[in-house]
């Protein structure tokens, strides 16, 4: 792996929107999935990786019927745009990276024009007049750089007048994609491990077995008291559902460590599920409902299997959106479901709790009944800031208020620290920045957009670092603490700065001696 | 893909992994390590044993945290701890030494 060859943008203090550059970014592109990869995940393959299939022409214009046909949002954001141009200067990639084809609105015309021709009376028959353009292999290829090139985040979508969401259209564009042979290799090879062994990482039960042994091995070293990380307890009352990153990578594995604590202290029964060894759920990045579904299925067979009452998803933040969004219809978990099979699971499950519950969520609880004791002295040698993970801030919600996805994660830290500074509001809640490497984008072939992507949340975090010396960065999803972990030394800051909600709870929270 | 040394050849993948684990040998790790510009050392060696014996175990690398302990216990304390590790391997102890180990690289969100 040489040292990368491009320019870090230098921050300047403010989010600037750059001059437009074409093709800034047209040569990033990741490395396409080979058949092997695509087929274990339903798609079909090239004899080399990205080489269409045989009538790929028709076959992605078929897709792209199918697919307008199943989701009438889809439809819509096809016709409503009027190219007003409100969402041009609020991608972080296009902040980043200054090319044209980074403009949420352009990245949509990428399909939008292939729409106009093939689906619309004017596109058909005067192309030229509408902007309506053939799919050739050149826009082919456009679609599968520019549709990685964008995280799926929808801060474009929440300045756009209409609504239109750019994430479901990069969904729909990778699932024609995929159906035309061209899928990419970093989320389908991970989608496929999820399939075969149950987790993103391809963990096995007794490799997660043994990482759970160390680390409580670690936690009574350290705090002298026997915190355990339970597997497979059948009978257990919480089932919790969290990344495979938190068994294996830093800082992610100190968040773990934190929800041990959390459950310990507060007497909660709970075990972790081999087989529902990860909240993650890449098929959503694809757009695929059927991979989409057969993830969350091994959730809903561990809760069965294990008996649990409840259901709490940890620090993830595209896990937290199809668990909280979508959970309730691919599944059964979530209230609503009157059918035999959400029926069979709720009875199941407590009815006093939200099912399912964010780990931020259960958390805050206890602190608020009293039931968790902490020393936030612990944390002093912290200055703390909190990054809104896009698919929590804007595919999710949390608690039961509105906005209850940004206040409860920040109560939970403001219970465990002295020293909170937000960053500035432009930059978090509703419209927060994409840490840059979310929606199937952190991938090392993808290393230079995922540096100039985070510029925009790097210029927020320099300017508390520098007005409050904040020096942690306080994070709720795996990809988030991964990305940042990887970057920020890019932009001159410790990598030691990234970490996440629950490691600043694991550093406060008193834990009591048994007794002797 | 791949490369050649001494008539033989190793297959890898767009990233330079090896893509066959059993052909793996000390002759590949040496010109692994000079692709991802490591000087092997000793201490690079028992880190690279390291993970191939756990992998062997568990049909998976070990995580940052098993592998700082092994190190620690194996090469004393000082030595157990990821600055140490990204001392040894710059760009990734996970990442880099798994390439040098013939091991398939670590994905996922991490």
């Amino acid at each position: 792996m040489a040292a990368p060859q491009f320019e870090v943008p230098k921050l300047t203090g403010n989010i600037e929107i750059p001059a437009v550059k074409a093709d800034a970014s047209a040569h990033i592109k990741s490395f396409p999935a080979n058949a092997g990869i695509q087929e274990i995940i339903g798609f079909p393959g090239g004899a080399e990786p990205g080489e269409l299939v045989d009538g790929w022409h028709d076959k992605a214009i078929a897709k792209m019927g199918d697919l307008l046909g199943r989701y009438r949002s889809l439809q819509v954001f096809m016709d409503a745009c009027v190219h007003c141009g409100a969402c041009t200067d609020k991608c972080h990639y296009f902040i980043g990276t200054g090319d044209p084809k980074n403009m949420p609105v352009a990245r949509q015309e990428l399909m939008r024009s292939v729409y106009r021709r093939h689906f619309t009376f004017a596109g058909k028959y005067f192309p030229s007049l509408v902007g309506a353009k053939d799919l050739t292999k050149e826009v082919v290829e456009d679609w599968y750089k520019y549709y990685y090139q964008c995280s799926e985040c929808r801060r474009c979508s929440v300045f756009c007048p209409y609504g239109i969401d750019t994430a479901e259209v990069t969904m729909a564009g990778r699932e024609i994609l995929d159906t035309i042979g061209y899928g990419q290799k970093y989320t389908n090879e991970i989608m496929g491990k999820l399939h075969k062994i149950g987790n993103n990482l391809g963990l096995p039960g007794p490799a997660l077995q043994d990482t759970l042994e160390g680390l409580e091995e670690d936690m009574l070293d350290a705090t002298g008291v026997a915190v355990k990380l339970p597997l497979d307890v059948e009978g257990a009352e919480v089932l919790l559902v969290t990344p495979s990153a938190d068994f294996f990578a830093e800082p992610h594995v100190e968040s773990l460590m934190g929800y041990g604590k959390v459950f310990h202290a507060s007497g909660t029964s709970w075990t972790l599920s081999s087989k529902a060894s990860e909240a993650g759920n890449f098929g959503m990045f694809i757009g695929s409902y059927e991979n989409t579904r057969r993830a969350a299925m091994r959730i809903r067979e561990a809760a069965l299997e294990l008996g649990v009452k409840r259901i709490v998803v940890g620090e993830c933040g595209h896990a937290w959106r199809v668990a909280y969004s979508f959970w309730n219809t691919l599944v059964g978990v979530g209230a609503g479901g009157a059918d035999p099979f959400s029926i069979e699971l709720q009875k199941q499950l407590d009815p006093r709790y939200p099912a399912p519950q964010h780990i931020c969520e259960f958390t805050n609880d206890l602190i608020k009944q009293g039931k968790l004791k902490f020393d936030k002295s612990l944390n002093d040698h912290r200055v703390v800031t909190f990054h809104d993970s896009c698919n929590v801030a804007r595919g999710s919600r949390m608690g039961d208020i509105p906005g209850g996805q940004f206040i409860i994660p920040r109560e939970v830290i403001k219970a465990v620290v002295n020293n909170y500074h937000d960053m500035a509001e432009e930059t978090i809640g509703e419209s927060t920045f994409c840490c840059g490497g979310g929606g199937g984008l952190l991938t090392d072939d993808l290393l230079e957009l995922r540096v100039k992507g985070a510029l925009p949340r790097m210029e927020a975090l320099n300017n508390v670092v520098e007005e409050h010396k904040v020096n942690f960065l306080a994070l709720i999803c795996a990809i988030c603490k991964a990305q940042f972990n990887k970057v920020v030394p890019f932009y001159g800051f410790d990598m030691s700065m990234v970490g996440g909600v629950h490691q600043l709870v694991s550093t406060a929270i008193l834990l009591e001696k048994e007794e002797e | 893909m791949g490369f050649e040394i001494n008539g033989k050849t190793y297959e890898t993948d767009e990233e330079g992994y090896l893509v066959n684990l059993a052909e793996w040998d000390e002759e590949a790790a040496k010109y692994l390590a000079i692709e991802e510009k490591v000087d092997m050392t000793e201490s690079h060696w028992e880190v690279v044993n390291f993970l191939r014996e756990y992998y062997n175990d568990y049909q998976i690398a070990p995580a940052v945290r098993v592998l700082t302990k092994a190190i620690g216990k194996k090469l004393g304390p000082e030595k157990g701890n990821s600055k140490y590790l990204y001392e040894l391997f710059p760009y990734g102890p996970a990442k880099q030494a798994c390439k040098i180990a013939g091991l398939p690289k670590p994905t996922g969100c991490i």
